[in-house]
This record gives structure tokens, sequence and C-alpha cells, in this order.
């Protein structure tokens, strides 16, 4: 019997409450620690060398570690007034040393991406810096006139600084100057924004081709029968099974000036045998290369959905005396709008971070910023541009994936 | 029970075999290249004789240039590479970031004729952490097949009016600027002094502008003369050896013009922290000695580094009908207007050029 005065008790005495409460815990924990070893692999393999390599973008010590007595000096001077005898004497000094440890070329690097052409005034200063004499500030402008110049002291100034928004700044086509302020780079240095603005564009348009072409295919998978839509599925499924590349130079073979597409385009009379269609090495190139790839990203999660929606509601539909149109578009269309959120989704973030793609087909207007900070990390091998424009492209992707919740709802996703 | 018994001997007693065998005197180094037919060269022409020389091994790896590779790796304390082919102004940043060893050019054994190996290598073929294997150049070429009345020189190939067709360019600033420049009509020997001025650079950029449009963008080695066979362009800047390479190995009917060639020299580097270093430093001394460098000859069109490898550039390996001498280019008849490539200029200019360039490719 029950004792309906006070709360509910288990069989060992204490309260309901507290001992679901407490099954509930433990079964949560266990949950927890069956996955604790991945999210652990994924934190220590993933996430943590990630975030390390982005700290790049904010943080470069190598010219206040390298150079320690100029670094200092530089932090008291405000950047306008004529440099000091002071900062003078700091420089010799780290230069003898730099010298001598063979540190000097990594110093000259850094100094050089603030003002061009300092690098071998560091190198050619450092050979001879062990024989100057006090007073040092002439002994540097007598080995090199360009020591007299106050630029070359404001980019050593801009260099020192160990946290520094100068890489952000870069990648969104902003400078520093000297003194912290930041303004607008000059009309021709401006690449960064548009080419955000580029990725961006054809990102979208991906997407949408894809759920142009993907959406038919996966209606007809979902609504043949069980034989003919598994031959189908195999058949959307191939290309995953081969290569990336081989696919992307296939489309090379196909759509260049002399390949098949154009061969077939004089043969139909569409174009002239010396006036072909320039399809690829430009952005046509990327949009149909990138749209032929992705595609299988959008049909599977669409047709996974379709596959859910039962049949009986359209035809519910046509009984009541809807057109084939209204039935689809009214009752069918809403019920696959999660597995378009999701295909959608994917194709998208997929397609702002392509990078091979753009990089064989996409000439020089198809190029997106994945291109440009695989030049900055394997060419110029300026890491901290490559982190900043990394952090920017995911700062904002973010962003996109917010409004995302906000318009469509995270919940308003299926896989199937 | 028996089974497993059975099976567990016969594993152990395999490895027992192998492990006898790993524990032997010869080593491996890692050589890193270009790819395709150059490292098809290096192949013959080094690894293949210092392997029946010494024994050791050599695994070839392919890149495709800058110095991104090997500062990951230094800077990871992870070396998986020991020697490296880099181009001249790669070999000065890299030893400048700390990425190289250092290099003692007296060290080198001496050319054939007896002359020291600082006297036998051309000026300009040690920096402080590289020594120089071969000489090459930068041309223009366009299949004569196509275009029988080709061009000559290198106004032509800014010359879309009289040279109808699309351009092939490197994807980069360098010998671009350079050959823009001597098609606008500077001299050979004044080109760096006026590239060093803004409105020499802006110069260059102007006259890359009246081609703009035709341009096809390559970056790897072997793409264009695959350019050229597709038909994709009418003429395209190229390394001199791969076109060689394309006419003389699959009977392409490309023609090289020579004028303006931007000369440079590729080096052989050894990465700082390499597990063979020892290894790879003898393989070095023996792959830039006087015969091998000229072996290498006979299967691309490379100039070797030496002066004493001259009188050993015999023919090509698989055809004895063609000197090798006339395709170098540093044979005097090639060598009338050719600019060398200045590596100082772009140690300093690199990071700004390159920005302007890629800002003038995205325009």
């Amino acid at each position: 019997m029950t004792d309906s005065s006070g709360p509910l008790l288990a069989v060992d005495g204490t309260p309901l409450k507290r001992k679901l409460a407490q099954s509930m815990f433990r079964s949560r924990a266990r949950a927890f620690g069956l996955a604790l070893p991945l999210l652990a692999f994924i934190i220590v393999v993933f996430v943590y060398p990630i975030l390390d390599f982005l700290r790049q973008s904010v943080y470069d010590a190598r010219f206040a570690t390298l150079m320690p007595a100029t670094s200092e000096v530089m932090a008291d001077w405000d950047g306008s007034t004529a440099p000091t005898e002071e900062m003078a004497v700091a420089l010799v000094a780290d230069l003898v040393v730099a010298k001598k440890e063979k540190t000097i070329g990594k110093v000259a690097t850094r100094v050089n991406r603030e003002l061009s052409g300092t690098r071998s005034l560091f190198t050619k200063t450092a050979r001879s810096a062990k024989k100057m004499k006090p007073p040092f500030m002439e002994a540097l402008i007598e080995k090199d006139r360009d020591w007299a110049d106050i630029e070359t002291w404001q980019a050593m100034k801009t260099a020192s600084r160990v946290y520094t928004p100068a890489y952000i700044a870069a990648a969104l086509d902003r400078k520093m100057l000297a003194d912290g302020s930041i303004v607008r780079q000059s009309e021709e240095r401006r690449i960064h924004v548009q080419l955000f603005a580029k990725t961006l564009e054809i990102s979208f348009l991906v997407t949408i081709f894809c759920l142009i072409l993907g959406y038919p295919i996966a209606f007809l998978m979902a609504s043949l029968p069980l034989r003919t839509s598994n031959l189908l599925l195999i058949l959307v499924l191939l290309p995953f099974w081969t290569s990336l590349l081989v696919r992307t130079t296939a489309w090379i073979a196909m759509l260049q000036a002399q390949g098949v597409m154009n061969d077939l385009f004089v043969v139909f009379g569409l174009a002239t045998d010396e006036d072909r269609f320039s399809l690829i090495y430009n952005k046509t190139g990327t949009l149909i290369a990138m749209t032929h790839i992705l595609l299988p990203f959008m049909i599977l999660p669409l047709f996974s959905v379709m596959k859910t929606i039962p049949p009986s509601y359209v035809r519910a539909a046509k009984s009541m005396g809807a057109t084939d149109w209204t039935a689809f578009w009214r009752v069918y269309f809403p019920q696959s709008v999660p597995g378009i959120g999701a295909g959608a989704l994917l194709v998208f973030i997929l397609a702002i971070g392509y990078y091979i793609t753009p990089a064989l087909v996409g000439g020089q207007d198809g190029q997106m910023v994945s291109n440009i900070i695989d030049f900055h990390m394997r060419k110029s091998l300026n890491w901290n541009l490559a982190a900043a424009l990394g952090l920017v492209m995911l700062v904002f992707v973010m962003f996109l994936f917010w409004v995302y919740d906000r318009v469509v709802g995270i919940d308003n996703m299926k896989l199937g | 029970m028996k089974k497993t018994t059975l099976l567990l001997a016969g594993t152990s007693l395999a490895l027992g075999a192998t492990s006898a065998f790993a524990g032997s005197h010869t080593g491996s180094i890692t050589a890193v290249s270009w790819g395709g037919a150059y490292t098809v060269s290096q192949v013959e022409a080094y690894h293949k004789p210092w392997t029946a020389a010494t024994g050791n091994t050599v695994v070839s790896e392919d890149y495709s240039g800058g110095i991104a590779e090997v500062k990951a790796q230094v800077e990871a304390g992870n070396v998986t590479w020991d020697i490296i082919d880099v181009e001249k102004s790669d070999a000065v940043r890299g030893c400048d970031e700390g990425l190289f060893m250092e290099i003692d050019p007296t060290s080198l054994p001496n050319g054939s004729d007896g002359s020291s190996a600082v006297e036998d290598f051309i000026p300009g073929s040690f920096t402080d952490c590289a020594v120089a294997n071969i000489v090459w150049s930068t041309i223009f070429a366009y299949d004569s097949s196509v275009t029988p009345k080709g061009p000559a020189s290198i106004a032509d190939f800014f010359n879309p009016a009289a040279f109808p067709g699309k351009r092939g360019l490197r994807k980069s600033p360098k010998a671009n600027l350079e050959m823009a420049l001597a098609a606008d009509g500077v001299a050979s020997a004044d080109i760096y002094d006026v590239l060093a001025t803004e409105e020499g650079v802006d110069r260059a950029f102007a006259k890359l502008d009246t081609i703009k449009d035709i341009v096809v963008w390559w970056e790897a080695g072997a793409q264009p003369p695959q350019l050229l066979a597709d038909g994709e362009v009418a003429m395209t800047t190229a390394y001199n050896g791969r076109i060689f390479n394309a006419v003389a190995g699959e009977g392409k009917s490309f023609e090289i013009v020579w004028d303006a060639q931007v000369l440079d020299v590729d080096m052989w580097a050894i990465i700082k922290g390499a597990p063979n270093a020892e290894l790879a430093m003898d393989f070095l001394k023996f792959s830039t000695a006087t015969e091998q460098l000229a072996a290498q000859a006979s299967y691309i069109a490379y100039g070797p580094a030496r002066k004493s490898s001259a009188p050993y550039v015999t023919t090509y390996h698989s055809n004895a009908d063609l000197e090798m001498g006339p395709q170098m280019p540093t044979a005097a008849a090639n060598l009338a207007t050719a600019i060398p490539n200045d590596f100082e200029f772009w140690a300093d200019n690199a990071d700004e050029l390159n920005e302007r360039f890629n800002a003038w490719l995205i325009n």
C-alpha cells in the first residue's frame, strides 16, 4: 500500500525521484564513457592542431624572440618621431647575435613581409654588424642609406608585435600601420574580400545546380520499385568509387577547346571550328566539374528522406481533386524540405572548402579562397596569413550556419 | 592448439629471418625531385650509378616546388626527406629559414680535368646551403605542325594579332615579368634594373595585360607539353627540358624559341635534421661529379653546372643521331639574349610581386 501523504519511495527507502535521477545519470555517464575515447581522439588529433594552427593568425613571436633588445626598445617608440641612437645600439647588438646563431634569415624574411626589400638590407648589415663602432646610427646609415628611412624602423616596429591583428587585417584587405591604425589596402592590392565573395557565389550556384539536377533523380529513385531503384542507387554511388582527381581530369578532356563537347558542338553546328566555346580554365569549368562531383551528396539525403514520405498523402490529395502539380507542390514538396535542407547544407559546406577542382579547371576566374590559402601555405610560406584566411572563413561559415539555423532550423533537417 | 603453435613458430621464424637481413650495412636515402622526365634523368644518371657503386638505395619522391613541405617537416621535428632538388631562389630562402644544412664547396671532389670544385662550377653555383647540378631555362615553344610559320622572338609571343591562339604561362610572376619586359624592348642586361622600379613593374604588367584574356595558366612542368599536344594553346612558356623530351622521346614536332630565355640553376640541398644526412652528402658529392653531370645531359636537355662536363656531353640516350650539345640552354647559339635569373632580386621582392600578381590575376 502506497503512503499517499509523503513522496514516493523506492524499494530501498530512497525517494523515487532521486533514484530515477541517479539511474538516468548512470546511464548517461555510461553513454558518455563509451564515446569518451573517440572524443579524446578527435580533440587531440583534430581540434587541438587546428586551434594551434589558427593561433598563428594572431600570434607571431619570431621577431620578438630573435631580436629581443630591439623589440624592447621599440615598444616605447611611437613610430613617428625620428629613430634614436638607443634603438640603433639595440639593433646592432641583436644583429650580431642573430648572425652568430644563424637566425638572421628568419628575421629578415619577417621584416621583408612588412616592407619589401628589407631582406637583403638585414642580411647585408648583419654580415658587418660585428665590426660596427658607435655612434651606431651613423654606422648603420653609412652601411646602407635605407637605415635613415623611418619606414624601415616602422616595419621593424610592426614586426615586433607578438599579438598582432595585422594578418587578419590583411585577410580582409586592410593594412596595419606602425602606429597601430588599420587602413584599407590600395586598390590594386585588394584581393581577399573579392575572393570570399566569389567563393560564396560559386558555392551557392553549385548548391542550386545540384538541387535542380538532383531533386528529379532522387524523386525517380524514391518512386520506382525496389529493384530498379537499387540499380539507380548503385549508378549514383559509382562515382564515389572513382578517384576525385581522375574525375576532374576527365572533365579536362571533355571540356577543353579540342575536346569531346566542343567537337559535338561543331558537328551539330552550334559553334564554328575556329570559335569554339571556352568551357574550361574559367568559372564555367569550375561550376560544371564541381556540380558533377557534389551531386551524389545532394541526391543521397534527398533520396533517403523521400523514401520515408508515404505515397498515400499524394493519392489522398489527388482523390480530393488536386491537380498533379498542386499535389506535388503542396503535399509532397513540403515533406521533402528536411532532405533539401540536409543536402543543401552538405553541398554548400563542401563546396566552400573545395580546392582540387578549382585548382585544376578553374583557370584564373574560377579560383576560390582555398587556392589562395594553398598558395600561402606552399609557395609564399606565409603561414600566418593562411591561418588568418582560414580563421575568417571559419567564422563566416559558422555565421552562415547560425543564419541557417534561424531561418530553416537545425531540427528541420533529416538524413533519412 | 597444435595448429596455433605451428603458426606462431612459423611467423617468428619468418620475422627472425627478415630481421637478420635487415640488419645489414646497406643504407637508403630519400631524394626528392620534380617528377616526370627530369626525375627519370636523375634516376638514370645519379641514382642507379650510385646504388651500383655503394650498394645504398635511393628512394625517389616527387614534389612540385616550394619549400613548404620542408618547412613543415623541420618544424615538426619529423624529417623524412634527405636531399632535395630546389630552384635557386628556394635554396636561398630555405637556407635563410634554417631549413637546409650548410655545405662547404671545398669539400666537393675536383673536376675530371683536375680543377678544384670552386673553379670548375660555373659562377653562381654555390649558395650557403646548396650546390648547383643543372642549368635550365624557361623558354617558349609552339607546335610547328600547327603553326608552320612560327614565332621567332619574344615579341611574337605577346602579339596575338599576328599569331592568334591561346598562350600558356606559368602561374607565377617569375620569368613572366622578365619576358614581358624583354618583349617590350628592354635589353637582357637591363631587365632587373628596370624591374626594380615601380614604373618597370607597371610596364611589365601592362605588357602582360595585352594577352591576359587568352592565357591558360600552368603550374606543373608536365602541363605545357600537354597543352601544346592537346592543341589547347598556340604557344606556351615551359621548362626547356620538358619540351625537349616531348620532341625526342615522344616524337612531337614542337619548336623552342630561345629568345629571352630566363636561365636558372637547380641545386641539391640537404635538409637539416635529415635521417641519413651523411649518406645524402655522399650522394651529393657523387652526383655533382663531372661524369654524372654529363650523363644526365643525355636524358634531358639541361646543361651540367660544371665546365669540365662539357666535353663528355654526347648524344641522346636512345637516339645516337641527336647531339645534346646544341639542345642546351647554354649552347652558344641559344645564349644570345638569355636573361640569367637574379635570385637576390626575387628573394627580396617575391612576396610583394606575388601579391601584386595574384591581385592582377583576380581582377
